[in-house]
């Protein structure tokens, strides 16, 4: 098999596998800081269940997040050695930024965090709960300024084939990284209040009624309701500065062959690459051009502007609306959800039923925005700076083949473990949210 | 900034990542050490051990990435060189670290009857990414050379590094616990050394038969009076070590029981710098030194800024983590 396709799915199933817990942990670590808190504010009280309930849930998503992102950080050199070669003077400074200023934080402070509670003063704990979500936010910051700056890279000069850094105020605000990180914030806070929620409700409806079961239902929902308009607005935005800056990209996800204006929005169709058309067209007259310009007669630029310079159309025409049509499912949902736990007395086991199964909905839109994202910026790996192929290493195809399969295969088990145990932890939940030592007594059996 | 000229920036980089390496198998030493040790014990001692690495090993393996972050971000061209080279080593080394990372919250969060899976993968995971560490160690020494002897040699380090890792943990089992754990932890330290003993005498011997240029570094006249206390002062550790293994006694030795850690820290510190001086100014043996590997001056610039800010606040919250987690583990619990 060729070694770009097998480096580039292993590395997609890399950062897929990864991007899935810091989704999750992100949005998760500032539920915990307003938990600690209202538990601080309200002692003895049901917020203090919560929280060491949903301590234990974080500390294995972070697990996980962890040691998948160790594997990334490898593979940056091993899959692509003419990354750093070509763009590391960027590159270089903006992973070691992370490192230093997040990594050591959160994982320092989560130690603290997870076992110290009783060894430092209230002040110290809260203060670390704090850390481990600035760490953890810090993270995502500088690894969206690095991604972002692959999409619309900015203030560099290219020396003799390599990218020189001039302007590093350009680098980390180049044009798409504001929209960028606020739509991956966004993302990972309707992730994990969907989370929350899925748990909850399962807890719900195995019998678990209690306040602390409530208080989080009902917090996790309305930081949904408020979450997913703001998310779409954010796209939006985000769709506009990719219209500015990523034509080629943008045409791929609203399938626009050619040049033209009064562009109709395509809800279904089947992109044909060979022939340059679309089959099965079903569309609504001129609201993509409404949506991207602005204006109803706005014009967007074809795919046909950018000969051996544009991505694959399909994956990115499908990723961008299984994203959008996630994303709205989750909107609805998480109005219906506010909506029913406001008006209706008791709550309906009906909702709980339909939270359960949408635990992890979040990964759906998250990873479908990433792929139209990542395929949409190809055949680059740095737009109009560093092509994908060329950034390949040396290792052969075979020796590629194994290690995917090798990642392939623990993903899936990883995968289904994690899903498994958190839905094990949420049936065992009145015990884990024990005090103290006595948490640890049920693992004495072995 | 004129004295940041590129000579010191790429010596200031050799050493920070010289550090952050030596940082790296000493922390990570003694966690993967416990890892591997956990199958000997049993019950209520395995949690013990579990709860004396529980709130470090994170940070500690943080150290791996930050040594491998600054051979990509300042020694891209050896980034690339050597993890080629190693890429089946490192590939096994990244799943045991996997299963060892996720294994630590799965054991007391996945149902119980599934604990001793968990255990099992947390031992696995803990050999397994030792033993890859090892083989990429013994590859380094023969310069990556691919032929059956270099790798031979290799498989060699291999079980040696695993059980520098493992006297690490015991030595670590030693100061965190106390009763009957401890003094096994004694006789898993006593074990676990002459192993180790035989892996820097392995390494030791190997880096001059492979290196001409490092044979006359060490056996010229006027070096071996220079570079004499190394080996000696090595010696004396581990018989040190040994003859303070065999004689323990909680009773007796618990406030002196930071001795041995101290000892075996001393062991991975002595052997590194000897590496260090072997190799200098190697990164690739004979093959590729720091000044052609490293990444433009500007480049190195940025980074060192962030380091220069960064790195003490690091070491002081490190030191923060140690102090309140300082003492026995024995009544640790989580939140």
């Amino acid at each position: 098999m060729d070694a770009t396709i097998l480096s580039r799915v292993q590395f997609a199933a890399n950062i897929s596998f990864h991007i899935i817990f810091p989704t999750i942990s992100i949005g998760l670590a500032w539920f915990l800081v307003y938990i600690r808190e209202q538990a601080d504010r309200h002692p003895n009280t049901v917020w203090d269940t919560a929280f060491r309930f949903w301590v234990k849930v974080f500390a294995l998503t972070f697990a996980f997040g962890v040691v998948s992102g160790v594997t990334m950080s490898f593979q940056f050199g091993t899959n692509w050695p003419g990354f750093m070669k070509t763009v590391g003077a960027v590159a270089g400074p903006l992973l070691a930024y992370e490192v230093l200023s997040a990594f050591f934080l959160e994982a320092t402070f989560l130690g603290i965090m997870l076992f110290g509670q009783n060894k430092v003063s209230p002040a110290i704990y809260k203060l670390s709960v704090w850390l481990v979500a600035g760490g953890t936010t810090l993270s995502l910051f500088w690894i969206l300024v690095l991604n972002s700056w692959m999409h619309t890279p900015a203030g560099f000069v290219i020396e003799e084939g390599k990218v020189v850094a001039t302007d590093w105020w350009a680098i980390i605000f180049n044009p798409s990284m504001p929209y960028r990180t606020i739509h991956m914030i966004l993302a990972s806070a309707a992730t994990s209040s969907f989370f929350m929620m899925g748990i909850s409700a399962y807890r719900w409806l195995l019998g678990e009624r209690g306040e602390d079961v409530q208080k989080i239902l009902r917090l996790a929902a309305a930081v949904a309701a408020v979450v997913m308009p703001l998310q779409i607005v954010a796209g939006d935005f985000h769709g506009l500065n990719t219209h500015e800056h990523q034509p080629a990209k943008l045409a791929a996800m609203e399938g626009v062959w050619h040049t033209e204006s009064k562009v109709p929005l395509l809800l279904f169709a089947l992109p044909d690459e060979q022939n340059q058309v679309n089959h099965y067209e079903i569309k609504i007259p001129q609201l993509a051009s409404l949506i991207i310009t602005h204006s109803l007669d706005g014009e967007i630029r074809g795919l046909d502007e950018f000969p051996n310079a544009h991505p694959p159309v399909l994956p990115v025409f499908w990723g961008f609306r299984i994203m959008v049509g996630s994303g709205l499912l989750m909107l609805v949902l998480a109005w219906g959800a506010v909506w029913m736990l406001r008006k209706q007395k008791p709550i309906p086991d009906l909702l709980m039923r339909i939270l359960v199964p949408a635990t992890f909905i979040g990964w759906i839109p998250t990873l479908a925005g990433w792929y139209t994202t990542e395929i949409g910026r190809q055949p680059f790996l740095v737009t109009g700076v560093l092509r994908t192929a060329d950034a390949l290493g040396q290792v052969g195809g075979t020796t590629l083949f194994g290690s995917l399969t090798a990642y392939l295969v623990l993903y899936a088990i990883l995968l289904g473990v994690y899903v498994t145990t958190v839905f094990h932890m949420a049936r065992t939940g009145a015990k884990l949210a024990v005090p103290h030592s006595e948490s640890f007594s049920h693992t004495v059996a072995g | 900034m004129d004295f940041l000229t590129r000579d010191v920036l790429v010596l200031t980089f050799a050493a920070l990542m010289g550090i952050s390496i030596m940082a790296y198998v000493i922390l990570d030493g003694y966690d993967l050490g416990v890892g591997v040790l956990l199958p000997r014990a049993t019950g209520h001692d395995r949690d013990q051990m579990i709860h004396s690495i529980a709130p470090f090993w994170d940070a500690n393996e943080t150290w791996l990435v930050l040594g491998a972050g600054i051979l990509l971000v300042a020694f891209p061209i050896a980034h690339g060189i050597i993890l080629n080279a190693t890429y089946l080593a490192v590939l096994a080394m990244l799943i045991g670290l996997i299963l060892r990372g996720v294994s630590f919250e799965l054991r007391v969060k996945a149902p119980t009857h599934r604990l001793e899976l968990w255990n099992r993968m947390f031992a696995i995971g803990s050999a397994t990414a030792g033993l890859a560490q090892g083989f990429m160690l013994g590859h380094f020494v023969v310069a990556f050379r691919d032929d059956a002897a270099s790798l031979l040699f290799a498989a060699l380090v291999a079980p040696c590094v695993l059980s520098a890792y493992t006297l690490m943990g015991a030595s670590w089992l030693v100061l965190k616990t106390e009763g009957d754990l401890q003094h096994r932890a004694a006789r898993w330290g006593h074990q676990a050394l002459w192993l180790t003993a035989l892996g820097i005498v392995l390494v030791s011997l190997a880096t001059p038969a492979v290196s001409p240029r490092i044979f006359a570094r060490w056996f010229s006249l006027d070096r071996i009076i220079i570079m004499s206390p190394i080996p000696l002062v090595v010696t004396g550790t581990v018989i040190w070590l040994s003859r303070w293994f065999k004689q323990f006694n909680a009773d007796e030795h618990d406030h002196r029981a930071w001795i041995p850690f101290t000892l075996s820290m001393g062991l991975f510190l002595l052997s590194g710098l000897g590496l260090a001086y072997s190799t200098f100014p190697y990164v690739v043996i004979d093959q590729l030194t720091i000044w052609d590997a490293a990444a433009s001056t500007p480049t190195l610039k940025m980074v060192l800024m962030g380091v220069v800010v960064v790195l003490p606040p690091i070491i002081l919250y490190s030191a923060f983590s140690y102090r309140i987690f300082k003492g026995k583990s024995t009544h640790l619990s989580e939140a």
